[in-house]
């Protein structure tokens, strides 16, 4: 039987490898990438203690499924925005998207 | 180590390799390629945890559609892809220790965490856990409405982005 700590530590491993994709990345499609392998090692935090808790309470199983219409959601209007940004100014860079700024 | 102990360090080992070569891998269309094998690799994680519904929609859904949505971008945004110049910023350096970190920071933690040794629950004789999970999806004194809410902000989400990538021309 694998430790439930096993699971704990992928999951904040995978954690950490998509906060450095976010954090480092210029190119936006390449930090919504990030934003999902983060999304993802939350999933498994909530599968495994779904398993190793109470197994007739289905918390677990259903918060998972929320983050998964979540994600769909994030990463719809997210790739809508970058795809717009592209066609309007013509890059894709982070750094170079500073509309906001005066 | 048991067989699933060793099927879980594979499984592990292989997604967080995959895992890195998406946030290091110049290419975009290759960085989506290895996020579709660390989407699997987890899928095989939830399918050890005994989670057969996750692993089934980390596929249809993770791999089928989103995935599929990345790649679609990156070709729509090609020629600004850049694969020549450098693809972290100039900070990449403190976005990589806040990453290390993070992670020492969560190992600290949960050594010292008492349910840490936890073993897996049994399951009752005769429990149908994708049944549990269907029904506690739709029923009024279980997640009946945070569901609901779940679907309703699906639909928001894509009529906007339907709007905002809408070419007015």
């Amino acid at each position: 039987m694998v430790p439930l700590s096993w699971y704990l530590v992928f999951s904040a491993a995978l954690f950490s490898i998509g906060l450095f994709g976010v954090l480092s990345r210029r190119n936006a499609v390449a930090i919504l990438l990030g934003i999902e392998l983060m999304l993802n090692s939350v999933n498994v935090n909530l599968a495994a203690f779904w398993r190793y808790g109470d197994v007739t309470q289905m918390a677990g199983q259903v918060f998972a499924i929320i983050v998964f219409a979540v994600a769909a959601a994030e990463v719809s209007v997210g790739l809508a925005l970058v795809i717009s940004v592209y066609r309007k100014h013509n890059t894709v860079i982070a750094d170079e998207i500073d509309m906001l700024k005066f | 180590m048991t067989g699933e102990q060793i099927i879980f360090l594979l499984v592990a080992l292989f997604t967080l390799f995959s895992a890195l070569r998406v946030v290091t891998t110049g290419n975009l269309v290759h960085a989506a390629l290895w996020l579709i094998a660390t989407l699997f690799g987890v899928a095989v994680i939830f399918a050890l945890l005994n989670a057969s519904f996750l692993a089934v929609v980390q596929v249809v859904v993770y791999i089928g559609a989103i995935a599929i949505l990345f790649i679609f971008a990156v070709m729509l945004t090609r020629k600004e892809m850049r694969d020549q110049g450098p693809q972290m910023n100039r900070n990449w350096w403190f976005g990589a220790s806040l990453a290390v970190l993070t992670f020492a920071g969560l190992y600290f933690l949960l050594q010292g965490w008492s349910g840490i040794s936890k073993t897996a629950a049994v399951f009752p004789s005769g429990f149908d856990a994708v049944g549990e999970l269907g029904n506690a999806l739709v029923s009024p004194n279980a997640y009946v409405l945070p569901f609901e809410v779940a679907s309703v902000l699906l639909v928001a989400a894509l009529v906007g982005a339907v709007y905002v990538a809408f070419n007015r021309k």
